[in-house]
């Protein structure tokens, strides 16, 4: 089946299997390796991209459904070579260690300050309740959301 | 894991999907039940009809003291609805329990529903609230209330071919006090036990008491026994404690790695009292 979707602001209209998941076709397809697969059950949120600006685990949606639709995956985050706030705090504030969950985490982070861009403790960890990480035990990436709030990170 | 094979339409108005349907078609909709089923194999439609891009199957609106909300509108939309928060709390509170921010920004009214997961947690609430479900078939409308929609796990009243169009709760009258709580499997989110309350007070006492509970049986279900006995009743701490120790009456509880049927019946009257409790306190 015929699609045509924006990623990361440029056209692709590549023809897919109805079967083919979102998160297959960016990575095996599209050669955009960012997302990760963690689970592929919907459940660890490593492979979180956004779909008409909303996040969505691309592991639990098919390639037909983003028909006509925009993505921006991690790697549409840089803008000019530069770092987006939200990578850059993760950076700063160490909100990684091995950095498997952490495309997926940073595009979860920087949904909760496209709705909130001043969330409390309590709101960042409820915004990344869908994103697993089973190394930093999470204080460092509540830390980074904060700092990237605190430089304005959210719309 | 790839799903079986199938034919993918995504019709843009409900008669197309409704004659795609006819034809054996199987509804997709936020897909966040349907498509993890499908990759384990479970299930294995052969034609999937999306309903995502019906416009107007996702909306949110308010009429004759009722709100209706259309079959795609998604958890995070009756969440964030100021109408449903001002007009219908108990709902948002469901919606807003449901799994995490990414299942939210797709998961559907329609798609929860019709799933029956026993575990879901907008049957509690549909239950408190006295629902009814608008059901769409190649023959025209029927409405069912949320008692008779929800019939066994997995399994609701819908008929081959007939797909949910609007879920409608009433607006909540002055005086009434709401609450959900629910016991997350920590993982999922998913409901250990969830309870939903309804109270409305009077002179000194409740005049009417509606609980809906998931997570405990085959489906969620009125917790009558307890309604009962909170009726007519102060609504004194004690009172809450004697009703709440009856939500579990008559019930064949689950039992699973998370918890045990003895421990959801135990955790089943704890929230229950908090609930009770907390709707009680906003009544
Ligand atoms: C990680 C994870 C965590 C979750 N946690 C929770 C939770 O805590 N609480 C909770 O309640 N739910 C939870 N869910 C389930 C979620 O709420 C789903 O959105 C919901 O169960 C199904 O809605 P959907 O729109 O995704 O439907 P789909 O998955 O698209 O469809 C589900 C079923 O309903 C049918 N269907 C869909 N729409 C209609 C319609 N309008 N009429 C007739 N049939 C229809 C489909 O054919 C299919 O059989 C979770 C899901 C995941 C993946
Ligand atoms: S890979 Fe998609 S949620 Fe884990
Ligand atoms: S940094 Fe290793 S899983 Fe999060």
């Amino acid at each position: 089946m015929k699609i045509n979707l924006t990623i990361n602001g440029k056209k692709y209209s590549p023809d897919v299997e109805p079967r083919l998941l979102l998160i297959h076709y960016l990575r095996d397809v599209a050669g955009l390796t960012g997302a990760h697969i963690g689970c592929e059950t919907s459940l660890c949120g490593a492979c979180t991209i956004e779909v008409n600006g909303k996040s969505v685990k691309s592991c639990g949606m098919f390639a037909v459904q983003a028909d006509g639709a925009d993505v921006l995956t991690i790697e549409g985050l840089a803008q000019d070579g530069k770092l987006h706030a939200m990578q850059e705090a993760f950076w700063n504030q160490h909100g990684l260690q091995c950095g498997f969950c952490t495309p997926g985490m940073i595009m979860a982070c920087k949904a909760i300050l496209d709705h909130n861009p001043n969330p409390s403790d309590d709101e960042i960890r409820h915004g990344i309740e869908g994103n697993l990480c089973r190394c930093t035990g999470y204080q460092h990436i509540v830390n980074s959301v904060k700092a990237a709030a605190a430089v304005g990170a959210g719309r | 894991m790839i799903p079986q094979t199938f034919e993918y339409t995504a019709p843009k108005t409900l008669d197309e999907a409704m004659a795609l349907l006819a034809s054996g078609g199987k509804p997709l909709a936020g897909g966040m039940s349907l498509i993890p089923m499908m990759k384990l194999r479970l299930a294995t439609p052969e034609h999937l009809v999306d309903l995502g891009r019906i416009k107007d199957l996702d909306y949110i609106r308010e009429a004759a003291g009722e709100l209706h909300i259309g079959a795609t509108t998604t958890h995070y939309s009756v969440e964030s609805s100021a109408l449903v928060r001002g007009k219908c709390p108990l709902l948002s509170a469901a919606a807003g329990a449901i799994g995490d921010p990414q299942i939210r920004n797709v998961g559907t009214m329609g798609g929860s529903v019709a799933h029956a997961d026993p575990a879901a947690d907008y049957p509690a609430a549909l239950q408190a609230l006295e629902a009814k479900i608008v059901i769409r078939g190649a023959k025209g409308e029927r409405t069912v209330s949320a008692a008779d929609f929800f019939v066994d796990a997995f399994t609701t009243s819908l008929e081959s071919g007939e797909v949910v169009r609007e879920v409608v709760v009433p607006v909540e009258q002055a005086g009434t006090g709401t609450s959900y709580l629910k016991m997350p499997q920590p993982a999922s989110g998913f409901a250990i036990v969830g309870v939903a309350v309804r109270v409305q007070r009077s002179g000194g006492k409740i005049t009417l008491a509606r609980i809906g509970v998931t997570g405990l049986s085959n489906i969620g279900y009125r917790a009558w026994a307890a309604e009962k006995a909170l009726e007519g009743s102060a609504g004194s701490a004690d009172d809450i404690t004697k009703a709440a120790a009856l939500v579990a009456q008559g019930i064949d509880a689950n039992s699973d790695l998370h918890a045990s049927a003895d421990y959801r019946r135990h955790l089943a009257s704890v929230y229950a009292a908090r609930a009770i409790t907390a709707a009680a306190s906003k009544a």
